[in-house]
């Protein structure tokens, strides 16, 4: 019950871009039609479904306070909360890296459609607030960031999604000049942000 | 000295990061509740800005090209880090309630967007002047939204109490939407103003 407590609030409430503006710079960057909007979307999924639960292991076992206590009564105190930062950036850095070479030897064809779109996820907030999220909510186990990586992936699949569909439309609308193009996408994610909050308070 | 002018001022106004190039939107819009806490993200980002494009401009012969993304990202996790730890230590109660996003200026597209364009292909006084500026003209935007937000959202300002003690607060300011339409809002008034920005 508690993964799908998770899974459905990290979706709908806790949603990466309309209650953290998170990964918003790609977000209005890549939202100009729906096929990449798609592709980018399913990268992200990707990324932080691999990223979040390696960090989780890494903040288990490493960082946190007396993280380090299985490697002998010595190290029961050592903090290293403060490298967190580093380490998780690196984590993501390097699997992106990493993504990016075996995607481009095995599967030409998904490289040259995500090819792009892979090296700019290095630097999507998504991917990092999400390993920072993970540390301050403290999941129980490495399921649960699993299904917490998952969910808000597909939150943020979803915003983009939409937000490419009806960016689609209203370049067929007219708009006062000086609104055209990021004026009214970000209005357009402020109403989007309204209609998200109807989920505000789910409990399951 | 006229270069140096516009590299200290064009990125306030004519390109500035938020309105115009449309970076660093992330992290700018959730501490904008409160002004004391969007001062000090926005003094957080200009030190991180500047201090990453001139320690990235005074290593840019020595970094290979093809690993240059991480170590750009290692430079300015460091700074951040630093950042954090001097916030940590004088403004425990701020720190908190930035959260994560005093974590997120790593991946704040500005840092980057910056240290790409600027940093790594100029001397490093000029890339110290461009980091600072386009921090500087992040820091105004935030501090123009929060500034809005207080007063509408709260009825106060830096916590103190500016509209009379009649005024009903509107929570709707202070939920996220608000605050992108408020974005839409200034950038629509910054390009009434200056034509050249329009996009056709």
């Amino acid at each position: 019950m508690e993964y799908v407590n998770i899974f459905v609030r990290s979706i709908f409430v806790d949603n990466m871009i309309f209650a953290y503006f998170l990964g918003m710079c790609s977000y209005l960057a890549v939202s100009k039609n729906v096929k990449t909007a798609n592709g980018l979307g399913l990268a992200v999924i990707f990324v932080l479904l691999c990223t979040l639960p390696l960090n989780y292991l890494l903040n288990k076992f490493v960082l946190q306070p007396g993280a380090l206590s299985w490697l002998g009564e010595s190290f029961a105190d050592v903090d290293l909360s403060f490298l967190s930062f580093i380490i998780f950036i690196a984590v993501i850095a390097a699997f992106v890296q990493l993504v990016e070479m075996i995607v481009e030897k095995f599967l030409p064809s998904l490289y040259s459609s995500l090819g792009i779109f892979l090296p700019l996820i290095a630097v999507n907030c998504a991917i990092l607030g999400g390993s920072l999220f993970m540390q301050q909510k403290d999941f129980a186990n490495v399921g649960e960031s699993a299904v917490y990586a998952l969910g808000s992936g597909i939150g943020w699949y979803l915003a983009i999604v939409c937000l490419a569909a009806i960016r689609e439309k209203l370049s067929y609308s007219n708009v006062p000049a000086p609104l055209k193009g990021t004026g009214i996408t970000f209005i357009t994610v402020g109403l989007m942000g309204i209609a998200f909050m109807i989920f505000m308070g789910i409990q399951l | 000295m006229a270069n140096f002018k516009e590299t200290l001022l064009n990125p306030i106004l004519k390109g500035n990061p938020i309105t115009v190039l449309v970076l660093g939107i992330c992290s700018s819009l959730a501490v904008t509740v409160q002004l004391k806490g969007a001062c000090v993200m926005a003094l957080s980002v200009i030190a991180v800005t500047g201090l990453s494009s001139l320690v990235v401009s005074l290593l840019r012969n020595t970094i290979p090209n093809r690993v240059r993304i991480i170590v750009q990202l290692v430079v300015v996790a460091m700074m951040v880090i630093l950042v954090d730890q001097v916030l940590k230590a004088f403004a425990y109660a701020v720190d908190k309630q930035l959260s994560v996003y005093i974590g997120l200026i790593i991946t704040n597209c500005i840092v980057m967007g910056r240290i790409e364009a600027f940093a790594l292909g100029s001397k490093p006084i000029p890339s110290l002047i461009d980091g600072l500026a386009n921090g500087l003209g992040y820091g105004l935007i935030l501090i123009i939204v929060a500034f809005f937000r207080e007063l509408l959202g709260s009825g106060t300002l830096f916590g103190f109490q500016v509209l009379p003690a009649g005024y009903v607060p509107n929570n709707f300011v202070i939920l996220p939407p608000f605050a992108l339409i408020l974005l839409g809002c200034i950038i629509w008034a910054h390009r009434a103003f200056d034509k050249e920005l329009q996009e056709k």
